[in-house]
């Protein structure tokens, strides 16, 4: 399972910061967005990997971390959702404008 | 007393917070009544950040720093999330709500129109700040910063047009990456210390397992290059110029303080988590930052003499304040981090005042629509000249020349670290303090144990500083003779007085911290010395007691609060 989520969490990463790279603003918005996913699983990873293991407290469970899994990063990605969710969303509107404003979708304005 | 304070703790994040709710709902006309309100606000918060200020240096000579801890939630502290006031936050309030209020002022004249929700963004980019400020936890801090940059993305955009979009859609692009920096290294220092609360955090690295320090410092690297992004050190910072130099004056002036949140947040938790008695990672990353800042101060300079039009020397002006801070910190002692602070409050004054103040000189080389056009002649010849009835607004202030050229000259005097202003003070106090016995941990980090000397890195530091007061002074210079002196057929700029107040008043303020430099010099030094020795914020921070509410009397038995308060508090 380890090895799956570095995995994936790195072919996100890498093909994010590869298309932040590249000269046109949409593809600049989905490396971004591709980045974002990789950051939030690698949160996730940070509570360490667990199965069968709730984050909320049962009764009758003793109450510590070796019969729940750490709730706080499943919170932190949470938080990291929705805000990289509407800074997507204002990058969009931004990258329309500049579209609007230039007649085309490179990142400065004109193709060179 | 106590109580009072400790709840006006939130107050600078709430008012602005109601404030910008309330002008979003009033819609986008009725630019009047936003206005009187953004002003009412941002002064209400500049009097809660003084009064938060005098407060955190209420405390006795000897004493340990007053500390106000909000628990928000009433969640105890290594949990939840605390708001922190000590000199250091309360000091960059007063400045945020300072320079916002500037600039505020000044949009009212005409800037603030050119675009939409102007004055809630601004309420909003306060609240960020504010926030930033005042936060005890690395996550919440991400929070407030995003809130900060969220509203900064729209201000960026005020005004529109194809270039400042341009510059725009980079400032977001490299903000959102440098937001995923912060993430990563945020959640690797919960993943490697287990904590998010910035005194829990500093109280546990000294006993962090090896395995986990690695990880820990790779952590606090990541998130350090966030907070470099943001405070424009060298490699990072080629966002910068051309957004600050497009940005409306205005919010120009307004983002002076921006890249200061990344130098105060090095500033907090440099010297906390890893100073002296962090243990194997006592000054983690300090030849980093004190390489990076005198590279930086060098980019600034060579881009300060390299540029053509004033906006962009003002933005150059900021990247060379940020070098110099950065460099200065990484000093790693409290008498050049008191310099430091100084220099922090004068330069981002100083800065502030010259965006604004190069609006006004352009507008009178770009002769527009909204500009009459009136000789030199016809100025010097009546000095008293009449309120033009054309202009139904403003009123024509006599010799303004006169008010640009001096305001000009101060700026410039400021900026270089000239005498008789503050700009001077501050840099003579940390070259005086890299000369005492005990300011030299610059060089001294490599050579543990043995008396620290003047290393090759601080006597560079030392030219860098004095180096770039040069260049400024000669970059100044050139511009104030080319814009003042060199027009044959110079019109003078329609200023109107609502313009001018903000100038003049920042300019004012730099005059009266020159004439009280010696309390304010105690004042930065006390400041200094709580940044250095963090003990007392960390105590206070983890022994805040919960607050327990009035439990009513059951069955005769009276609520224990005292003896349960113990159980929590660690």
């Amino acid at each position: 399972m380890e090895i799956i989520l570095a995995l994936s969490i790195g072919a996100l990463a890498g093909s994010g910061v590869w298309l932040i790279l590249r000269s046109r603003t949409y593809q600049v918005l989905i490396g971004l967005s591709l980045l974002s996913y990789a950051v939030n699983l690698f949160i996730f990873s940070m509570g360490r990997l667990r199965t069968d293991a709730p984050p909320i407290l049962e009764k009758g469970v003793p109450n510590t971390l070796a019969h729940y899994t750490d709730p706080v990063p499943q919170a932190l990605v949470l938080t990291a959702i929705v805000i990289t969710f509407a800074m997507t969303a204002l990058f969009l509107v931004v990258l329309l404008v500049a579209r609007g404003l230039t007649r085309n979708d490179h990142v400065d304005g004109r193709e060179s | 007393m106590t109580l009072n304070i400790n709840h006006l703790a939130i107050a600078p994040i709430l008012l602005p917070l109601a404030t910008a709710a309330i002008m979003v709902a009033l819609g986008e006309r009725r630019r009047t009544i936003k206005a009187v309100l953004g002003v009412i606000s941002t002064m209400m918060t500049l009097g809660i950040a003084v009064s938060l200020l005098l407060f955190a240096d209420s405390a006795p000579a000897g004493e340990p720093a007053a500390i106000s801890v909000y628990l928000v939630g009433n969640w105890a502290a290594p949990y939840g999330i605390v708001l922190v006031v000590d000199r250091l936050s309360s000091l960059m309030l007063v400045l945020a709500s300072t320079v916002v209020l500037a600039g505020q002022l000044y949009s009212i004249a005409r800037w603030h129109s050119a675009g939409m929700f102007f004055h809630a963004l601004v309420q909003l980019l306060l609240m960020g700040l504010n926030g930033a400020f005042l936060t005890g936890d690395l996550f919440n801090l991400f929070v407030f910063f995003e809130v900060m940059l969220a509203a900064s993305y729209g201000l960026v955009l005020h005004g529109s047009g194809a270039p400042r979009v341009k510059a725009g859609l980079h400032y977001i692009a490299v903000n959102l990456a440098a937001s995923s920096l912060f993430l990563i290294g945020a959640s690797l220092i919960y993943g490697a210390a287990g904590t998010l609360n910035m005194a829990d955090l500093a109280a546990r690295v000294p006993i962090l397992p090896d395995d986990e320090r690695m990880l820990m410092e790779a952590g606090a690297a990541i998130l350090g290059v966030a907070f470099l992004v943001k405070a424009g050190m060298w490699p990072l910072c080629f966002w910068l110029p051309s957004a600050y130099a497009l940005a409306v004056p205005p919010v120009a002036a307004i983002f002076s303080i921006m890249t200061k949140v990344g130098i105060y947040v090095i500033l907090r938790l440099w010297p906390m988590v890893f100073g002296v008695d962090a243990g194997a990672s006592a000054f983690f990353g300090g030849n980093w930052l004190l390489v990076g800042g005198i590279l930086t101060v060098a980019f600034g300079v060579i881009g300060l003499l390299a540029s053509q039009d004033l906006p962009r020397m003002a933005a150059y002006n900021v990247i060379i304040s940020s070098g110099t801070l950065l460099a200065a910190i990484a000093a790693g002692s409290s008498g050049v981090t008191a310099g430091a602070l100084f220099y922090l409050i004068s330069s981002t004054l100083a800065v502030s005042a010259f965006f604004l103040l190069i609006d006004l000189i352009e507008r009178g080389r770009i002769p527009g629509a909204d500009v009459l056009v009136v000789t030199m002649e016809a100025l010097s010849e009546e000095d008293e000249e009449e309120p033009d009835a054309a202009d139904p607004v403003g009123i024509a202030i006599p010799a303004t020349m006169a008010i640009l050229g001096i305001g000009f000259a101060a700026c410039a005097l400021l900026l270089a670290g000239l005498p008789p202003l503050t700009g001077f003070v501050a840099k003579f106090l940390m070259l005086h303090a890299m000369f005492l016995p005990d300011g030299v941990a610059v060089g001294a980090h490599e050579v543990n144990g043995t008396t620290p000397t003047l290393g090759a890195l601080s006597w560079t530091l030392m030219a860098v500083l004095l180096m770039s007061g040069f260049a400024v002074m000669v970059a100044m210079a050139r511009a104030g003779v080319r814009v003042f002196w060199v027009p044959m057929e110079s019109t003078v700029p329609k200023v109107r007085f609502l313009e001018v107040v903000p100038i003049v008043a920042l300019l004012l303020l730099c005059a009266t911290l020159t004439v009280q430099a010696g309390p304010v010099a105690r004042f930065m030094d006390a400041t200094a010395k709580s940044i250095h020795a963090p003990e007392g914020y960390v105590r206070g921070v983890l022994d805040k007691p919960r607050k327990r509410p009035e439990q009513p009397v059951i069955d005769g038995q009276p609520a224990t609060a005292p003896t349960t308060t113990q159980e929590v508090s660690p």
